[in-house]
């Protein structure tokens, strides 16, 4: 049972430069603690993040992949969000089509004013993931 | 590929990072990264000493890559990469660890924030081992500004730039120029006269040759980039042609609709056919089409009738014109918090309560009462007048959490004005603290209460209602803990300032940041305070937060000197992180090209070639593609995998 207590889940954060990316700053900024569960990667845009680069993740050993955006309607690249959410919809499908749990890959949206809401969507994202416990369908090197 | 040759930095930023980052410990395991042949670190990377330290390791160690452990790129990205090219190698070479705003500053526990910052600092690692070395690419600039506001920051902004040299398109959605700051009666600290500071400001605009004012008109659709972007601009109808119009006022004398008059905020009535007010800027008239019984000359075309300088044409219609400018100007103001909001004082149907443009409309000269303090229910001398402060502003639950920063000093002008026009009148003022920072201001203050003799009293208003003729306030005054009861005749609200319906729509069409209350996020709240996050977009006034006239009239000529030294410059230099296309990869699938938001993509003798000036980097079509045939410079799919690899070790 400590075991399962002690386990923390892995996650690959995706933030877009212009708002999550800022957003995350701006948690900074404001010292809002948070769990050190995921390790950003920012991208120019949440619309540049090819299914590949979820599944690699997966494929890596995380047990959760956030994906963050500009607010539907404020891509800094005009339309990159709406392309991110359909691919998002479509990944989780396929993820469940091989036993992934959907839930292990979250979309959100986090404008650059909105340090809490990153700080929140992290401690929630790392709430949902303990119950799933490690991911090991996807991981290359599964034991 | 022969092997990288990277350097890595790692930031104390004081005790910023080193509190909760085991700096030492970052350094030693990327040295321990294959690429990695030099590493050190530095209590502050970013001075001098640390930015000529980094030249020095990179020149002795033949370093072709660096990377920085510090704070968010959004500080200090530029710094080093233009610190990487003084040493001699492209700036692009250089990535940014962000372990500050991401790390050290979120989590308090050492092991913990020590893990993460490595894991990124290996993440920034594996990806500057991947790096090409880039040069910026050089676009045209187009030496043209677009304003988008016409008060007194767009208005001065404008001035400053043409002054410089530069052709200015200034766009205000009312029909006359000014603002908010046409509609003050006097100013403080020094109760000058609005009017006759602004009004020859508003001339200067309209006749400078520079300028082309476009009045009347909304900003619809930006596109492009710093250095040349196309604005489509909405020209409403007015109906009316400035060159023929004698503002004669023969029309509104037989137009028969009335409406409430928007500039004197409903206190006086205007017809359909209106001028904003005598002194308007362009001097013509405009024929509001929602008010006007239908531009149907049969059904009445009275004013066109009467019109002998045969100005009015009901044929005009919206028209689109679209203008290349190489930067814009936001300075779209702000808008009073509706009294409609606030309950306790009755949501704005309580007779003779008042917002405090109103106020001024009342003792302003050229206002409905020419100047006279009366009240608007029955025109008689208010006695009583009780000024409240903070409506609106500095309340977290109900309403707007931040302070309106103007409303101390103006309701402090407002009582001393009011003193001055009924030397026997009472005025009370409620306050919570007075914030009079300012050259002047304290002592302007001092003397609203000292020699004018307004009475001020510490605490809030609980409620007001209409009893036997007059205005019932139930306050406090926290300092003697009496419970205060006034009749009075009038009551003036110090409305907290809200950035305006304009501005939401220009972030909007800008696609510029707001911050969590609304105004226009500036790019740094200390070091980059009228820049947008968006290069070539420039902000100014009180749509960036609220602000009183000096204030704004500094801001925008700060914005405009940064306007004119950004289109100083021949030539700009564009991020030359765009996309590459592999020809052996691809097929001509044409995926990329219907993703791409900038039709910077096209198919040429069967495969994808990138525009690299319209490229803007976003990776749309990396994500689109099934070959990995479209990249983007230095954010390639190789990269982004040692990334992940790099996150999860």
């Amino acid at each position: 049972m400590s075991e399962e207590q002690a386990y923390e889940p892995k996650i690959v954060a995706f933030l877009c430069k212009w708002c999550s990316s800022a957003g995350s700053d701006l948690a900074g900024v404001s010292r809002i603690q948070y769990p050190a569960n995921a390790t950003p990667i920012t991208v120019p845009c949440s619309g540049s993040i090819s299914p590949l680069y979820i599944l690699s993740a997966f494929n890596k050993g995380a047990d959760g992949v956030l994906l963050s955006g500009c607010h539907i309607g404020d891509c800094h690249y005009i339309e990159g969000n709406y392309l991110a959410r359909r691919k998002i919809y479509l990944i989780k499908e396929l993820l469940e089509m091989v036993g992934v749990e959907p839930d292990r890959l979250r979309m959100s949206w986090v404008s650059a004013a909105e340090g809490a809401k990153y700080a929140q969507v992290v401690k929630d994202f790392v709430a949902d993931l303990k119950p799933l416990g490690p991911q090991d369908k996807l991981k290359a090197d599964r034991t | 590929m022969t092997k990288k040759r990277t350097g890595v930095f790692v930031c104390h930023c004081g005790n910023n990072i080193a509190a909760t980052v085991d700096v030492a410990r970052v350094v030693k395991e990327m040295s321990a990264e294959e690429t990695v042949v030099y590493s050190q670190d530095y209590v502050y990377m970013c001075s001098d000493p640390g930015q000529n330290a980094v030249i020095q390791a990179i020149k002795d160690n033949q370093l072709d890559s660096v990377v920085v452990s510090c704070c968010s790129p959004s500080l200090h990205e530029k710094t080093f990469r233009d610190n990487t090219t003084r040493a001699g190698i492209s700036g692009f070479t250089c990535e940014i660890a962000n372990i500050r705003e991401q790390c050290a500053w979120v989590h308090k526990d050492r092991d913990v924030g020590t893990e993460k910052a490595i894991k990124i600092s290996r993440s920034a690692v594996r990806r500057a081992g991947r790096n090409q070395s880039l040069e910026p690419i050089a676009v045209p600039v187009t030496r043209r500004v677009m304003v988008i506001g016409g008060g007194i920051a767009g208005i001065q902004a404008s001035l400053d730039m043409a002054n410089a040299g530069l052709e200015v398109i200034l766009v205000e959605r009312q029909a006359t120029l000014g603002g908010h700051m046409l509609q003050l009666s006097e100013t403080f600290p020094t109760l000058d006269c609005s009017q006759c500071i602004l009004s020859p400001k508003m001339v200067e605009v309209s006749r400078h040759p520079k300028i082309k004012v476009m009045t009347y008109c909304e900003v619809q659709e930006v596109s492009g980039s710093v250095g040349n972007f196309k604005a489509k601009i909405l020209k409403k109808p007015t109906f009316v042609d400035p060159e023929k119009c004698n503002i004669c006022d023969d029309c509104t004398q037989v137009c028969p609709v009335v409406v409430p008059n928007e500039y004197e905020l409903g206190l006086t009535a205007r017809r359909a056919i209106y001028i904003p007010y005598a002194q308007a800027i362009p001097a013509s008239y405009t024929l509001d089409e929602e008010a006007c019984l239908g531009l149907n000359p049969i059904r009445c075309g009275k004013c066109k009738d009467a019109c002998e300088a045969d100005a009015i044409n009901y044929d005009m219609r919206p028209e689109t014109v679209v203008e290349e400018v190489g930067a814009i100007v936001v300075a779209t103001g702000f808008d009073l918090y509706p009294q409609e909001n606030i309950a306790e004082y009755g949501y704005g149907k309580v007779e003779d309560v008042l917002d405090g443009l109103q106020f001024e409309r009342l003792c302003s000269a050229s206002g409905a009462t020419s100047g006279h303090v009366l009240r608007p229910s029955d025109h008689k001398v208010p006695k009583d007048v009780v000024f409240i402060q903070c409506v609106g502003s500095r309340d977290p639950a109900q309403h707007c959490a931040y302070c309106s920063k103007i409303c101390c000093m103006y309701t402090a002008k407002h009582a001393t004005l009011y003193k001055h026009h009924v030397p026997d009148g009472r005025a009370y003022v409620f306050y919570i603290d007075i914030r009079s920072g300012g050259k002047g201001y304290e002592e302007f203050v001092q003397r609203t209460m000292e020699e004018d003799g307004a009475i001020y009293l510490r605490g809030r208003v609980s409620k007001l209602y209409r009893h036997n003729g007059k205005v019932k306030v139930l306050g406090t005054d926290t300092l003697t803990g009496q419970n205060v009861e006034i009749d009075a005749d009038m009551v003036v609200l110090a409305l907290a300032m809200q950035p305006s319906k304009g501005t939401a729509q220009a972030a909007k069409v800008l696609k510029i940041g707001r911050d969590k209350d609304g105004f226009l996020a500036e790019a740094h709240p200390k070091l980059r305070p009228v820049e947008s996050v968006t290069a070539g977009i420039f902000l100014a006034g009180a749509a960036q937060g609220p602000k009183d006239i000096p204030e704004t009239v500094a801001q925008a000529g700060a914005a405009a000197a940064k306007v004119i030294a950004l289109l100083s410059q021949a030539t700009l230099s564009h991020a030359p992180t765009v996309a590459r296309v592999r020809r052996s990869h691809c097929t001509g699938c044409e995926m990329c090209v219907t993703a791409c938001p900038y039709h910077a993509i096209r198919l040429e003798n069967g495969k994808a070639v990138v525009n690299e000036v319209l490229c803007e980097g976003c990776g749309s079509c990396t994500a689109t593609c099934l070959r990995a045939a479209i990249e983007v410079k230095n954010a390639t799919q190789m990269q982004v995998f040692e990334m992940i690899e790099a996150c999860l070790a």
